[in-house]
């Protein structure tokens, strides 16, 4: 679930890139990335459980589905977080400048 | 357990290849013309391009060690992780990062070659299109 929902992540972050920011003013492609690359991670890292349950990877406990989807939102919403900090830093429309240190 | 850990590696290593890049680059740029530097300078340059690798790779073990943090695997005290507690754990953790972790910086870093290969092709192809 955790792969899924991040893998979801990436797929939305790479259509608002595409369509609204690739010039990446907004560090959307930032973003992109990061989800990217953590998707990649997560697949190595379900392809070894594989290995190791075979098909029960496929059929995991209703306990673990619910533990796995709130991580999964809680990474998403940690990648947002990021995301937010290196926008604020960047300011590229100069808005915090304007409205912060006047 | 770690495995985070090797893509990190990687991460500060490209992260520090690509700074030594971009200032060769800059400097043979400044060498050759009277090129006033902004963002677009270097754009497509080789420090521009492992400037996306280092955030895939960052971006992943950030997101990673999260998750690490959730299932209680690191710790916010030394030693940081808690496999480092007995020598069982240990050895498990040293074997889930060369096997797990170096399969998950040669993964991104394969997906990365391979993008970085096409974007290029087709520049290649735009730039020739462009030009007839």
């Amino acid at each position: 679930m955790t792969l899924l929902i991040t893998v979801i992540a990436a797929v939305i972050s790479s259509a608002v890139w595409y369509f609204k920011d690739n010039e990446n003013r907004y560090k959307v492609g930032t973003l992109t990335l990061m989800y990217w690359g953590a998707s990649i991670m997560w697949m190595c890292d379900a392809v070894a459980e594989y290995i190791e349950l075979r098909s029960a990877y496929f059929t995991p406990a209703m306990k673990d589905m619910i533990n796995d989807s709130f991580l999964g939102i809680s990474v998403v919403t940690f990648g947002l977080v990021i995301w937010l900090v290196m926008l604020i830093v960047s300011d590229p429309d100069k808005a915090i400048k304007k409205n912060v240190c006047r | 357990m770690a495995c985070f850990i090797i893509p990190g590696i990687e991460a500060a290593a490209v992260t520090a290849a690509s700074r030594i890049i971009k200032s060769k680059e800059q400097k043979k740029l400044s060498a050759d013309t009277e090129v006033k530097f902004d963002e677009n300078t270097l754009k497509n340059s080789k420090a521009d391009k492992l400037k996306s690798l280092s955030a895939m790779l960052w971006g992943g073990s950030a997101l990673l060690a999260f998750e690490h943090l959730w299932h209680g695997e690191i710790e916010p005290f030394f030693p940081f992780l808690t496999a480092m507690g007995n020598k069982e754990d240990m050895m498990e953790m040293f074997s889930e990062m060369s096997t797990v972790g170096v399969s998950m910086a040669v993964a991104v870093t394969s997906v990365w070659g391979l993008f970085t290969v096409v974007a290029s092709k087709l520049r290649n192809k735009y730039e020739k299109e462009a030009k007839a």
